[in-house]
């Protein structure tokens, strides 16, 4: 048994805080992506609720917690209360390897300083890849076990584009790990760190601008949002792989769609936009740093939702083989001949 | 602590598991799904016996075992699904006879 | 080294499901499992790069080829000429024999595993690699070895798809 030391207590601590901290802000999103909906569309959106609605995603999950859990005869009982499980356990455990903060003492509290990171692996780029890839079994899962052609077809649609935008996110992530020469987050963030001329921030953004704009497309296309959300529009396929569910298990799906936009968030500020680096603020205070580049990103994600028109789904899957992952490749090949000629 | 003995004897329990699955099993798709647990077996080895010789060769070999494991088991499922279309059965037995 | 016993049993659990079960998707889902216990030896085993290709290429990838082949045949459950409560070894013909090799098998390799010499004792201190280093060998001693990898997945590919392909070619819609 490891003894109860102050910094076992703080590691469990910050485990706690992060799991909240992610609930919250799916909660969070639910509310911001409906004001946000409604001042692109100039209308008002829910302002009754609490102080400016900020209370209407708690009355909508308390909405939802009442609603009778039906399951339709036909389905595969196991698996369909699986699938939900599945994609929020994936949408959770991805953020564990996600760091946002450097290390800190919390104001002298700690004997030792502590990285603001669950857990500190030295592979952590690949590990958020293979959960990305776990994360399609979720909806696949989803989709058969209804037993319904609205949901199955939704289901393998889903999963088809999840896989196929899974490459140019890989071959995004990759680029970025040759410029930052390690696949541990943490140091690829601290590579970020200071600024030329005083000015501009090292951040490998302006390094990578191609690798940028694909990876967060291809994270768009991984977590099934719009203009890529085709297989759940609710004009063309009912609701696609979730029709058929109902009650807590929808939240489930909601909340696992939420928290996958904020890790895909989180990551791409990691990679590309510095982490928790920024000017004005001391180090240990970079977590606020870090929030609002998260939280630009996420505006970024609603706001292209309630402007793009939906992808058709062969035009989608014809972008992502095409287009995004020659992109990819060809970014590849040239961030290696960069890293090769300028030396590393 | 598990020592070399300890992975040698789980990867020959899983590889005798995966064995008996192709012997034993009578639907095409179980049978490559138990030819995916040898050569998992296998990988559990060469990286074992890798760990305890000290070189990295043990996963560089695994990494292309598995790199041939989903060639095969594309093409296989290609074949499963070819075989599936003309006798609308995934049992191994229906398919004996070579004409038609 | 109670973690190790809990992924082995884990693993092993599994794969005995694997292949006692009757629907093709459970045995898909169970894989997958095993597949996620093994994940955690190869940690166990200091090869983190070997633990996250296998769950990003296994269980991310070719059991999702698995799954989505069973989804789209439909693949009936085992209609099988034999009474299947029976054990494997009181049935009759080729399957009686087939489990009883298998028996044979697995006594066989316990006994030849592990009556080693003096190689089966602990493992050295030292963990050996990082991502680092396979990346050095592998560029440099196995290079022929990887190109000749990606032309064998360019084989695979063309003719997984000519495979399933239906006839009348060209005529077929580009769908899920």
């Amino acid at each position: 048994m490891p003894a109860i030391t102050p910094l076992l207590v703080a590691q469990l601590v910050l485990v706690v805080v992060v799991f909240h901290a992610l609930l919250l802000s799916a909660a969070a999103m639910v509310w911001v992506e409906r004001r946000l909906a409604a001042a692109l569309q100039q209308r008002l959106g829910p302002i009754r609720v609490g102080w400016q609605g900020l209370l209407q995603p708690f009355a909508d999950v308390i909405k939802l917690m009442f609603k009778e859990e039906l399951r339709p005869k036909a389905a595969d009982a196991l698996l369909f209360a699986l699938a939900p499980v599945i994609s929020a356990t994936c949408a959770f455990a991805a953020f564990a390897v996600v760091p946002f903060g450097a290390r800190t003492t919390f104001f002298g509290l700690l004997s030792e300083p502590m990285l603001l990171q669950v857990a500190d692996v030295n592979v952590a780029a690949l590990v958020i890849f293979a959960i990305a890839s776990m994360s399609v079994y979720g909806i696949v899962l989803a989709g058969w076990s209804s037993n319904s052609k609205y949901s199955l077809i939704g289901g393998l649609r889903s999963s088809a584009q999840m896989i196929s935008y899974e490459l140019s996110y890989g071959m995004a992530l990759v680029s970025v790990l040759l410029v930052g020469n390690s696949l541990s987050l943490t140091e690829i963030v601290n590579g970020q760190a200071g600024a030329w001329f005083g000015v501009i921030p090292r951040w490998f953004i302006f390094l990578q601008p191609l690798g940028f704009l694909i990876f967060l497309t291809a994270g768009v296309a991984e977590t099934n949002r719009a203009p890529f959300d085709f297989p759940e529009a609710e004009q063309e396929l009912v609701a696609g792989y979730h029709t058929e569910y109902s009650s807590m298990s929808f939240a489930m799906f909601f909340l696992a769609e939420y928290v996958n936009m904020v890790t895909v968030s989180a990551v791409a500020a990691d990679l590309f936009l510095g982490g928790w680096h920024g000017p004005f603020l001391p180090e240990s205070l970079g977590w606020i740093w870090f929030l609002l580049k998260v939280s630009a990103l996420l505006f970024f994600y609603v706001w292209m939702r309630w402007t793009l028109p939906r992808y058709r789904y062969d035009q989608l899957m014809k972008f992502g083989w095409k287009v995004m992952l020659p992109a990819s490749v060809l970014n590849l090949i040239a961030t290696a001949a960069g890293v090769l000629y300028f030396g590393g | 602590m598990p020592t070399l003995t300890h992975y040698l004897v789980l990867s020959g329990v899983l590889f005798c598991i995966g064995t008996a699955g192709v012997f034993v099993r009578r639907n095409l798709i179980t049978i490559l799904l138990s030819i995916e647990i040898m050569l998992n077996a296998v990988n559990l080895t060469f990286v074992a016996f890798g760990r305890s010789m000290g070189s990295a060769d043990g996963q560089i070999i695994v990494f292309f075992v598995m790199t041939v494991a989903a060639a095969e088991a594309a093409v296989g499922l290609a074949i499963v699904i070819g075989l599936f279309r003309h006798r609308e059965s995934l049992n191994p037995d229906t398919f004996t006879s070579l004409k038609w | 080294m109670t973690l190790f016993y809990v992924f082995a049993a884990v693993a092993v659990v599994a794969s005995l499901l694997v292949i006692a079960q009757r629907n093709p998707i459970y045995s898909v889902l169970l894989l997958i499992a095993s597949f996620g216990a093994l994940s955690g030896l190869y940690v166990l085993l200091d090869a983190p790069f070997v633990a996250v290709t296998q769950i990003v290429v296994y269980a991310g990838a070719i059991m999702v080829l698995f799954l989505f082949v069973v989804m789209l045949l439909n693949a009936p459950h085992e209609e099988t000429d034999y009474d299947e409560t029976v054990h494997p070894l009181r049935r009759p013909g080729p399957m009686r024999f087939g489990a009883a090799l298998a028996v044979a098998l697995v006594v066989e390799l316990l006994w030849a595993l592990t009556k080693g010499g003096g190689e089966t004792g602990a493992f050295p201190g030292a963990a050996v690699s990082s991502v680092r280093t396979i990346g050095r060998s592998l560029f440099t001693n196995y290079a022929f070895a990887f190109e000749v990898t990606s032309v064998l997945i360019l084989v695979a590919m063309v003719g997984a798809v000519v495979l399933a392909r239906r006839e009348g070619g060209p005529s077929a819609p580009p769908s899920a």
